[in-house]
């Protein structure tokens, strides 16, 4: 029963962080799928996800709102609107004048753009960790009160629900939606889906933007959850969620959710059974075995190579 | 004016303010165990003004002010000069990295000794990039967790010195091969990933080593990294005061001269620049060599090079394991120097700023890959002021030079090699 409880408790952590995961994998998966770029950036837009809306939630305590979800709201609203704005700036700035060309070249801009985002954060808000105030506490114990308990905080269950509702909608942008059918079209075949009539240049800004306005989302929540940020707080995050992204099979929306989870739970059971600083060390081992065994990820199509 | 453009670069503007305003302009500051906002300077909030100003008449009249940008004089006023031939060219350039050599000679002891510890830094950072340019440049894989490399050079010498007692001429050669050992077991399984998969193995391959060095506490100290580590001698000589192995002598009994500190320091700098002209030379051969030529075919058109019965995995690993090589040699000569290594100095950024080096002095050009080297470390160095500054414009500058010369400063020429005609 002890045993079974820890267990689960695991399991429910790495759920919480694997969902988040996911989230922001979508942004790397999309970007992937549509361009074949790995867009490096995309842990930098999360991080600046979390400190606007950290920045938000300050302001709106110093004007006095202390009603949750009106503070909840607004957050988001000005996650995803920062966000997204960032993730069309970054796309328009340094990866669309080097589309096309060898693709080391995309790759080494985004890094660039990676390093630049990080230290304009750090310049402008200092390197210190900031905390993020816990707005939503408490939560539900399971067991004897004297052994172990499982805790599921009200704070998890939110992050649950989110995720749930923003895969919901996104799945059902691309399958229904008239962008959603163009996101997909230009993902097969951007050439032809030019010759079709596509403006393919909106379509991948809207990819970004999308990308980015998920990795907000995950950076509110993953910033409550954490209770902190700092600027390198998304290098990591991002580098996770894209061995997420890789794990399911990049370009793969499914993939990325799967992969997240998995990679969550693969995380919290190291850190349960063995040793939290070793957690890393497993997520990039796991990154490299599958690059190595199923290059396709578990839900990607095999990619054949043209002569 | 078309509105098409107007509405663009009011959207642009906009935007410049959304992603500007809340990060520079609002500024989270702790009170106590509360968080709370403060406005920016009124410099701040104007300068974001005049910048989303900036971006709104530039979209205005982009496409005039791209039109005109066209019709300039070249910046460059040798661009249009007929290029020197080629024998003529090498013979110059052969002789100007002589002198260079030469003057980086004499050069340590009429400066002073700050100024040699920079310089045995630089050198440190151009045998790195010479490296990484062997990897990035020349066999075009991203190796993003090249400072593994390095870390695994200097700790080889910290843990053989610590454990066995080894000197840094012993461990040297073994530092080296233990890095490119390291490469060839890294490369062999990962070397068949495209590109950008490449970049996030070895990504991953450097994290890993560095928390392992991180809390592998019995053995590498941990974050409390490994101190004491002893400077080179010459021929069993210490630069030292006092002899502290048994059986040494000191350099300054021995030559019967007054003891100065800033012997070790130009002995140091003298060994990094041979190391350095050495690494130089061994990939400039490199380069004429057929392995060379495999390197850079398989860059340009890997099927290509495979249907002319090259070995993908032999000439990518030749590389990996060469690039390896050199930085092991680079990291035991940082340990020497530092006399202290910790995980500290073998974070991702590291890698970042080596491969930095590589793009801005343009991607396996040799000369170009030293000057970006000298520049990089030294700049920031001479601006001290705005040492803060310095990453962010590292980004700026890779993503600026990618967008507008993506062939680096000094791009890469090709070493002509012309059959004479038998008579």
């Amino acid at each position: 029963m002890q045993d079974l409880l820890y267990f689960s408790q695991q399991l429910v952590n790495g759920l919480t962080i694997g969902s988040t995961y996911a989230l922001i994998a979508i942004g790397y998966t999309m970007v992937y799928g549509i361009i074949g770029m790995i867009n490096f950036a995309h842990g930098e837009i999360y991080m600046i996800g979390a400190y606007t809306a950290l920045i938000a939630i300050t302001g709106l305590a110093t004007l006095g709102i202390a009603w949750l979800p009106v503070i909840l709201l607004v957050a988001l609203i000005c996650a995803v609107i920062v966000s997204s704005s960032m993730g069309w700036a970054v796309e328009r700035v340094a990866y669309r004048p080097v589309r096309g060309r060898h693709r080391l070249i995309p790759l080494i801009s985004a890094i660039g753009m990676s390093i630049f985002l990080q230290n304009y954060v750090h310049l402008a808000q200092g390197s210190r960790n900031i905390g993020f105030p816990a707005l939503i506490d408490g939560g539900f114990r399971f067991g004897a009160p004297e052994s172990f308990q499982l805790s599921l905080s009200y704070m998890q269950i939110t992050i649950f629900i989110t995720t749930l509702v923003c895969m919901t909608l996104l799945s059902l942008f691309i399958s229904r939606s008239r962008i959603g059918r163009a996101c997909r079209a230009v993902s097969q075949d951007l050439g032809m889906a030019n010759l079709l009539g596509i403006d393919t240049n909106r379509i991948i800004s809207a990819t970004f933007v999308i990308g980015a306005s998920l990795a907000a989302v995950a950076g509110l929540l993953l910033g409550m959850y954490y209770g902190s940020v700092d600027p390198l707080f998304g290098f990591i995050a991002g580098l996770k969620a894209f061995t997420a992204a890789v794990l399911g099979g990049i370009g793969s929306i499914p993939g990325a959710m799967l992969g997240g989870l998995i990679l969550g739970v693969s995380e919290s059971m190291t850190s349960g059974y063995l040793s939290g600083e070793y957690k890393d060390v497993v997520s990039f081992s796991l990154l490299i075995l599958i690059l190595l065994f199923k290059p396709t990820g578990l839900l990607g199509k095999p990619e054949v190579e043209k002569i | 004016m078309a509105t098409h453009n107007l509405k663009h670069a009011l959207f642009c503007a906009i935007v410049t303010v959304v992603i500007a305003y809340p990060i520079l302009g609002l500024d989270l500051v702790a009170q106590g165990t509360q968080i709370g906002l403060e406005g920016a300077t009124p410099t701040t909030i104007i300068s974001i003004f005049l910048a989303a100003g900036i971006v709104f008449l530039f979209q205005l009249f982009r496409d005039n002010i791209m039109g005109n940008l066209g019709k300039l004089p070249k910046l460059n006023p040798l661009s249009g000069r007929e290029p020197m031939p080629a024998e003529k060219r090498a013979k110059v350039e052969a002789w100007v990295l002589t002198g260079i050599i030469v003057l980086a000679l004499f050069w340590p002891f009429v400066v002073s000794r700050g100024a040699v510890d920079l310089a045995t830094l630089v050198l440190i950072y151009i045998m790195l990039a010479l490296g990484l340019n062997v990897v990035v440049g020349l066999a075009g894989l991203l190796d993003l967790g090249y400072v593994a490399f390095y870390a695994v050079g200097a700790y080889t010498f910290a843990l053989l010195y610590q454990y066995f007692g080894f000197t840094f001429w012993m461990a040297l050669p073994i530092g080296a091969l233990l890095a490119a050992t390291f490469g060839m077991v890294l490369g062999f399984p990962v070397l068949r990933l495209r590109g950008d998969y490449l970049a996030i193995v070895t990504l991953g391959f450097g994290e890993i080593i560095r928390i392992l060095l991180n809390n592998w506490t019995a053995v590498t100290g941990g974050p409390n990294g490994i101190g004491g580590i002893p400077d080179p001698t010459l021929f069993g000589m210490e630069f030292g005061r006092r002899v502290k192995e048994e059986g040494n002598t000191s350099f300054h009994e021995t030559f019967g001269i007054a003891y100065s500190g800033e012997h070790k320091v130009i002995f140091l700098y003298l060994i990094a620049l041979v190391l350095a002209v050495i690494t130089a030379l061994v990939i400039r051969r490199l380069m004429r060599m057929p392995v060379g030529r495999a390197w850079e075919a398989l860059r340009e058109d890997e099927i290509a090079a495979r249907s002319l019965g090259l070995s993908r995995t032999a000439v990518k690993l030749s590389a990996f394991t060469i690039g390896a090589f050199f930085a092991g040699f680079a990291g035991t000569v940082f340990a020497s120097k530092q006399g202290f290594i910790s995980p500290e100095s073998f974070v991702f950024l590291e890698s970042a700023i080596i491969l930095a080096i590589v793009v801005l002095g343009g991607m396996g050009s040799q000369i170009g890959v030293i000057l970006a080297a000298v520049a990089v470390t030294i700049l920031p160095e001479l601006a001290r002021e705005f040492s803060d500054f310095r990453m962010l414009v590292f980004g700026a500058a890779m993503v600026l030079m990618m967008v507008w010369r993506p062939q680096g400063l000094m791009p890469m020429r090709r070493i002509p090699i012309a059959l004479k005609r038998q008579e």
